[in-house]
């Protein structure tokens, strides 16, 4: 807490509860939502693989095969699938929030909350579906 | 269909004691009752030591908020059938000191409310000979959900930002500036963001959403905090960006 709050001081039988350090268990949304803050951690650890991975292209065809069967030990195997599910919780929730920050009017109206999510979703599967053509195209 | 139901209520008298507890009623069940019916039954036939605030009994007031079950309500328009077969907890709003049973303290919303100035501000008042400041439909839709507000502080009482840090200027002020911000005949911006774009303004709130989520009058204060992140961060780019700021 930062101040705390001044109009209690001249009134000590008022009663304050303090905010519990399990808060964030106390209903459903409380909880997902730290999960959602959670999911950054997991998205650093995304990007950190990829620098990791550049590394070792630019390090030469042998540190490159030495980073791919590392990645394919099962205790990374099991660590990037929970980071990819937290990945995905985070892509999701954040998707379907877009709408309470972006508010687009069209013609003096406001365009629906469903269709600036459809557009975002729209966007990610086909830059998905282009990303995944260029890296398939070759095989 | 029960004939009645029992109410647990947060009883707090400073005089005798030094942590609320509960306090049990058993209150006639009737369908057509709201939760505020079971209170004032309570006060007149039961207890009429029982403090708690209301007035209009038709969520306009928002003089009769309180948690019930452990959410935010407004207990004029929560119906105690929607909480069959009870027990129904009704407790004081959370982040609010309590003054004595459900009867909490709003004086630091009433002082963070007078912050973000929520009236019509203009440079230059143009004289009364010249008429009324005129609005089209599509200007008044700009605005006009955040101005459904009633103050009842149920989005306070669903933000933990606001628990965690009393000095955050919380969700229904900011809805309320974001009002008179969208307002076309209002001149006030500028001076509104020097408080909302501080620290204690926008930037506590970590988009929890629950605000949103208990408002009885769909005014969306997390949406409100959200947009006006974007205003901010875009006047905070264009004034190290441009020469001469954002003028």
């Amino acid at each position: 807490m930062s101040t705390e709050p001044h109009y209690t001081l001249y009134h000590p039988r008022w009663y304050r509860r303090r905010v519990s350090v399990w808060w964030w268990l106390q209903n459903r949304s409380y909880t997902a939502f730290v999960l959602r803050e959670l999911t950054s951690v997991f998205v650093a650890f995304f990007a950190v693989v990829y620098l990791w991975q550049l590394r070792a292209l630019a390090q030469g065809p042998e540190a490159y095969a030495q980073f791919l069967a590392r990645l394919k030990t099962p205790r990374l195997l099991a660590l990037d699938t929970v980071a990819f599910l937290f990945v995905l919780f985070h892509a999701i929730t954040w998707f379907n929030l877009t709408p309470k920050a972006m508010v687009v009017r069209l013609r003096g109206k406001r365009v629906p909350d469903w269709a600036i999510v459809g557009l975002n979703y729209a966007a990610w599967f086909v830059l998905s579906g282009v990303v995944a053509f260029i890296l398939l195209r070759g095989r | 269909m029960p004939s009645t139901v029992a109410l647990a209520v947060t009883r707090y008298r400073p005089e005798e004691e030094s942590e609320p507890t509960f306090q049990t009623y058993e209150v006639p069940f009737r369908k057509d009752w709201v939760i505020l019916d079971a209170l004032n039954h309570v006060k007149d036939n039961l207890d009429g030591s029982l403090s708690f605030r209301w007035s209009c009994r038709m969520g306009v007031c928002g003089s009769c908020g309180m948690k019930v079950n452990g959410t935010p309500k407004l207990t004029c328009a929560t119906f105690l059938s929607d909480y069959l077969p009870g027990p129904i907890r009704v407790e004081p709003l959370d982040h609010f000191p309590v003054v004595r049973d459900l009867v909490v303290d709003l004086t630091d919303f009433m002082r963070k409310l007078k912050q973000v100035k929520p009236w019509i501000i203009r440079n230059e008042e143009k004289p009364l000979s010249e008429g009324e400041y005129l609005q089209t439909p599509d200007q008044v839709d700009m605005y006009k959900q955040f101005s459904m507000c009633i103050n009842c502080m149920l989005c306070y009482s669903a933000c933990p930002i606001y628990g965690l840090e009393p000095s955050f200027i919380g969700p229904a002020a900011i809805a309320l500036a974001q009002r008179y911000n969208m307002d076309s005949r209002d001149q006030g911006a500028a001076e509104r963001l020097k408080i909302l774009s501080e620290h204690d303004g926008i930037w506590q709130c970590t988009f929890v959403g629950e605000c949103t989520k208990v408002c009885p009058k769909h005014v969306d204060p997390a949406g409100a905090i959200q947009q006006y992140k974007l205003t901010a961060a875009t006047h905070w780019v264009k004034a190290l960006l441009l020469p001469g700021g954002t003028r």
